[in-house]
């Protein structure tokens, strides 16, 4: 009996063993973890689209780009609020699926917007019009994100860095702290005698897209690799996400890496050079590297994409910038619909949106002239 | 105990219908009930082997090996995440599993009834914090804790291959994944192997302890070699544990993808779960069907595992 009951043991733990495995594999991956989209109190005015709030009702669906998760979910829920305020009955949900997914989705008709870090091609609009009521979709940036070159270093608070040095830490070349190539640019600093460890996300990720994008404009002989969104160079230091990297640096000593600014924290970070001065980042330089950027040509007036100048050598600009954008559909078939993407995006572009972007997600705030271009576009989607 | 049994014991039927038909209703509910519980095991597992395996088409059809063109490899990508995940696992077992066994001989043999029910409660008790938690401890509070052991295993010990190259700090290498994972592992090991241990049939050890055997011979003779099999299907239920973690894994490593055996540097290794895990959410098309063929390849590699288990609990169980 005891024999037995010894192998029923031994049976049921082995049949458990495939079930374990397998839920491991369900794990999700939770980018970031901010995600305090406390509604920002709802103010009373309405901005441009005040009024007409009161009519909306039913759902509103997106999904797309997981950087501005938190910026979506301020947005969404400060944006119901508003909404119930006004005695309407809207819903409006926002999924962090990635952006290629969200663009495949929103081209399948199975949301009606999309958040998404690169722009809809022309293949793609070309696409849309099956979806979008024989018009085509278009493209607004409402998210700007400038992204921080962090480093942990102790006994040192701030760092000049220059593409040419960024890009030979990345790579691999530019290995210790008191690299005559740093010195050169911090005359003031005691850099001390240390290795340098960079530090890379692990993820496939549009900070890092952006990030390599910035280095190989500026500085193609020190980062050769190209822009890319996975990291090209074997081994090293990483981290998932932004959390994960952000930790990373802080872990170690000597760490250098690239985040969301938002997420820096108590880090140390560096101010870029751009032209002769070296720029330290803010909401306001970042939207202004968008402001010196030309739009990019031969697309639609009402599809505003920016061509991210960063080479700009203007002053007050911090080059290192991620843009994600609003894919909305030029016509929608269902009035209700419609005009519900019509609310909830002018909320999204509008001063009071733009703000709880900068607070949940520290987003930098759109310029008021790009605004204005974005609300006619919006103006511009038909209905019904 | 039988049906039969039951069938001849009950007394000739009164004609009452309703009483026995009664029963024979109940009988046959519960008799459909668990035949289709025990069927929806394998509806399950056919859901997701089938979704595996053709959502995983797209990136086999495309692949270097089936189309001769493409720029990825099936075996490039897939390989050194077999080889992270399987290395990470075995490490796990290899430090897991003899203070398991420690721990469940000291509850089943040594310890005051008393301590050993609390000591039961408190492994008990491991296995039901989440990974999650595990990952943030390990990433933030036991990775620094470890770095000093791995200087001194890297000075000391570095011609051992395993303990070679140059960790640098924050040390989110692969032997603290593996460290934390045996952490994991340990509760499910000791848990099933205390069981084992307590099920030695009495009048054995007791034949032992009279023939003057002291009670670690006891336990050499008698209680080790009674439960090898269940100690194997216990520590094959932790591999099963370890090969699937994601949260964990993900959260402490820093990833890489070599055959690198040097445990001790960073950025050299990963586990399939947690590149699924970190990749996905910006995955779409054939990166995504590669993903999921990683996946598939995980499932694969669990049921083999499965099945060398059975044979090894089947040959090496207690003799009788």
């Amino acid at each position: 009996m005891n024999v037995r009951q010894n192998k029923l043991v031994s049976l049921a733990a082995l049949g458990l063993v495939g079930g374990l495995a397998l839920a491991g594999c369900g794990g999700g991956s939770d980018e970031g973890n901010g995600g305090n989209g406390g509604g920002s109190g709802a103010s009373d005015n309405g901005g441009a689209s005040a009024g007409g709030y009161a009519e909306l009702t039913g759902n509103l669906a997106g999904s797309g780009a997981s950087s501005m998760q938190n910026a979506q979910t301020a947005w969404t829920e400060s944006f119901m609020g508003l909404v119930g305020a006004e005695g309407g009955d809207l819903t409006v949900t926002y999924d962090p699926t990635g952006s290629g997914t969200g663009r495949e989705q929103f081209l399948s008709g199975q949301v009606k917007f999309a958040g998404t870090d690169a722009a809809l091609d022309e293949e793609e609009l070309a696409a849309s019009t099956e979806v979008c009521n024989d018009e085509q979709a278009f493209n607004l940036p409402v998210y700007i994100s400038p992204i921080a070159v962090v480093f942990n270093l102790e006994g040192v608070e701030s760092l000049n860095l220059s593409a040419e040095v960024i890009g030979g830490i990345f790579a691999g070349d530019i290995t210790n702290w008191n690299d005559p190539a740093i010195a050169d640019l911090n005359p003031d600093a005691e850099l001390p005698d240390l290795d340098i460890v960079p530090v890379h996300r692990s993820d496939d990720s549009g900070t890092t897209e952006n990030f390599t994008e910035y280095l190989s404009k500026n500085a193609p002989d020190a980062w050769t690799h190209g822009p890319i969104e996975t990291w090209p160079i074997d081994g090293g230091q990483s981290g998932d996400g932004t959390s994960g990297l952000i930790s990373t640096v802080e872990g170690g000593n000597g760490t250098i890496g690239y985040a969301d600014a938002s997420q820096a924290g108590n880090l140390g970070t560096a101010s870029i050079q751009v032209g002769e001065e070296f720029v330290e980042y803010s909401s306001e330089a970042a939207a202004k590297a968008v402001d010196v950027s030309p739009r990019e040509e031969g697309r639609e007036e009402n599809d505003i994409v920016v061509e991210l100048d960063r080479t700009t050598e203007e002053s007050g600009v911090y080059p290192i910038v991620l843009i994600s954008y609003l894919a909305l559909c030029g016509s929608y078939a269902d009035s209700a619909e419609g005009e519900a993407v019509k609310a909830y995006a002018s909320y999204i572009i509008s001063e009071e949106g733009q703000q709880a972007g900068l607070e949940n997600a520290g987003s930098a705030p759109i310029s008021e002239e790009l605004r204005t271009e974005a609300q006619a576009a919006i103006d511009g989607i038909t209905v019904g | 105990m039988s049906t039969t049994d039951l069938e001849s014991d009950s007394p000739a039927p009164q004609t009452s219908s309703m009483r026995g038909s009664g029963r024979r209703v109940g009988d046959s509910v519960f008799s459909y009930l668990s035949v289709g519980s025990g069927l929806l095991i394998f509806l399950t597992l056919a859901a997701v082997a089938i979704f595996l395996t053709s959502e995983s088409m797209p990136a086999v059809i495309a692949s270097q090996e089936f189309s001769g063109t493409s720029e990825f490899s099936l075996i490039e990508v897939t390989l050194p995440l077999v080889y992270g995940t399987v290395l990470a696992s075995a490490i796990a077992l290899v430090i897991a599993i003899p203070i398991s066994i420690g721990i469940a001989l000291f509850i089943s043999h040594f310890a005051p009834r008393r301590l050993a029910s609390g000591l039961g409660y408190m492994i008990d008790l491991l296995a039901a914090v989440p990974s999650v938690v595990y990952g943030l401890w390990g990433g933030i509070w036991l990775v620094p804790k470890l770095e000093p052991v791995y200087v001194f295993l890297n000075t000391y010990f570095g011609w051992i291959p395993l303990f070679a190259g140059e960790p640098t700090a924050p040390m989110r290498n692969l032997a603290s994944a593996s460290v934390v994972l045996a952490v994991m592992v340990l509760p499910i090991i000791t848990a099933v192997s205390r069981e084992v241990f307590l099920q030695t049939p009495r009048l054995q050890e007791e034949a032992a302890l009279a023939l003057g055997a002291t009670r670690w011979e006891t336990i050499r003779t008698v209680v080790l070699p009674f439960g090898r099999g269940g100690v194997v299907a216990a520590s094959m239920l932790g591999l099963g544990r370890a090969l699937g973690e994601t949260m964990a894994v993900l959260m402490i490593l820093a990833p890489g993808a070599t055959f690198s055996l040097h445990i001790l540097e960073v950025g050299r290794h990963n586990s399939i779960a947690a590149n699924i895990a970190s990749k996905q959410a910006e995955a779409s098309g054939v990166d995504m069907s590669l993903l999921i063929f990683t996946g598939l390849v995980l499932f694969v590699l669990t049921f083999i595992i499965n099945a060398l288990a059975r044979w090894i609990v089947a040959r090496s169980g207690p003799k009788s």
